[in-house]
């Protein structure tokens, strides 16, 4: 029998080791998977490299990991939103890297990462400081940069039901980079307002299948980010 | 010169406007961050416009109540938005796969520089300090078939914002089609910048002084 239902966000993030690499879905708050991120701040890993699109507001889910310094890195495409003082911050004073990646070659690094393609190439960034230090080639009279894949230890992410096999639908544009980052990690964290028996969900409604599920952890009434940074919330 | 500025050009929606009027029926658009989020709210009568965001939506419009919104379902400026009927969901490397792959007919974005030569710089003034920030519009630039800037014609300090050579770093190269600002609508051409239309009260001669490159009467 497979189940993949963990008990809680604690149990579920235990074994996440300094110095992993961990990729962290959601555009803003939409699909930021606040509880888990909470439990992973509770647990104390540090010197991580965070794969993400941004890097949080406030000082709750992820703008509360960077704020505890656990992170050395973060690979990402928009490191600042409103309300997010945390990372400039952090990143002004040295603390913290950042690899600052196109948002549409950082997607597909991640979906080459997942699908076993170890390079590709893009035209986005051609003629940009962001090319510089890459390898170029013409392909049909036009210039392409090649990107390399990226990987992870762990992927933490949020949807809105899974079953005990960890097959995934989400919420409207919470989905964002969480199919991509499920392919792309060594053991994938999801967490879901519901988790329902095998069959509980329509396999053609099915967007993330079990196979890149590892560990599923019910969390009935996630908070929003929004919310918390509205009412003044910080973590720890 | 002109006196009285505020009376002279389009306003943020006016200029959002007249955008809308110039996208043809049955496009698929997508829509930047700030003024071109605006876009949205002027679909002219007789079209339908399908708007893409980023982050993973086609069919988005305007919220009618703002106590209908949901924090899951947002736009690229993180703003809460309405999936209207035949609306679709898909995950980033889908939705940059439109983008990237020629499938997107027109995007719209704003600019801190527009060169005559057709070079955005959008993205950073590379000044020491500034925290770089990139999101989509590389990959929109490199991959879109038709590139609208929206913005003001100069910024708030008065520096011309359509000029010679951009002297912050390049977005992409040679990418803009045509741009809209509060005081003209104005085509890239093999050329350089070509007048397409003036803003109300707006003179040729007040626009040409405000723009850091020779203007093109047609």
């Amino acid at each position: 029998m497979i189940d993949k239902q963990i008990q809680g966000p604690a149990e579920a993030v235990a074994d996440i080791p300094d110095g992993a690499t961990v990729m962290i879905g959601g555009f803003g708050e939409a699909g930021s998977p606040i509880e888990l991120i909470h439990a992973l701040i509770d647990q104390g890993a540090k010197g991580l490299t965070v794969i993400s699109n941004n890097t949080g507001s406030g000082e709750v889910g992820l703008a509360a990991l960077l704020k505890a310094e656990r992170v050395s890195k973060v690979i990402c495409s928009f490191p600042r939103t409103a309300n997010s003082t945390v990372f400039p911050d952090l990143y002004l004073r040295g603390k913290v890297d950042l690899e600052l990646v196109p948002q549409g070659t950082l997607a597909e690094r991640i979906r080459a990462g997942g699908a076993g393609i170890p390079a590709f190439y893009t035209p986005a960034a051609v003629g940009t400081p962001l090319a510089e230090g890459k390898e170029s080639r013409a392909f049909e009279g036009n210039e392409f940069l090649l990107e390399r894949w990226l990987r992870a230890d762990f992927a933490l992410i949020k949807g809105r039901c899974a079953d005990t096999h960890g097959n995934v639908v989400y919420n409207k544009t919470a989905r964002n980079f969480g199919p991509i980052m499920a392919m792309a990690a060594k053991v994938t964290i999801v967490q879901v307002n519901s988790v329902v028996r095998p069959g509980g969900i329509d396999p053609e409604a099915v967007v993330t299948p079990g196979i890149f599920v590892n560990r599923v952890v019910e969390v009935p009434a996630p908070a929003h980010e929004s919310d918390l940074v509205a009412a003044g919330v910080t973590y720890p | 010169m002109m006196t009285n500025a505020e009376q002279v050009g389009w306003s943020r929606e006016e200029m959002a406007r007249r955008l809308a009027l110039d996208i043809s029926n049955g496009s698929y658009v997508n829509l930047g961050i700030g003024i071109p989020e605006l876009v949205a709210r002027f679909v002219p009568e007789g079209r339908t416009l399908i708007y893409h965001t980023e982050n993973g939506l086609l069919g988005m419009g305007a919220l009618r109540d703002p106590r209908e919104g949901d924090p899951e379902l947002i736009n690229a400026g993180k703003r809460q938005v309405a999936a209207l009927p035949g609306a679709a969901y898909f995950h980033h490397a889908d939705s940059f796969a439109m983008i990237r792959g020629g499938h997107i007919d027109l995007c719209v974005l704003g600019a801190m520089q527009v060169a005559c030569n057709g070079d955005l710089a959008n993205w950073s003034t590379g000044e020491p300090g500034a925290i770089p920030a990139v999101g989509g519009a590389m990959d929109l630039v490199a991959g879109v078939k038709s590139v609208y800037v929206i913005t003001q014609h100069c910024t708030k300090e008065g520096q011309p914002k359509l000029v010679e050579r951009c002297s912050y770093p390049l977005t992409g190269r040679g990418v803009v089609d045509r741009v809209y600002t509060d005081l003209a609508v104005i085509d890239v051409t093999p050329e350089g910048f070509s007048l397409v239309e003036l803003g109300p009260q707006a003179r040729f001669e007040d626009v040409q002084e405000r723009t850091g490159a020779r203007l093109l009467r047609r």
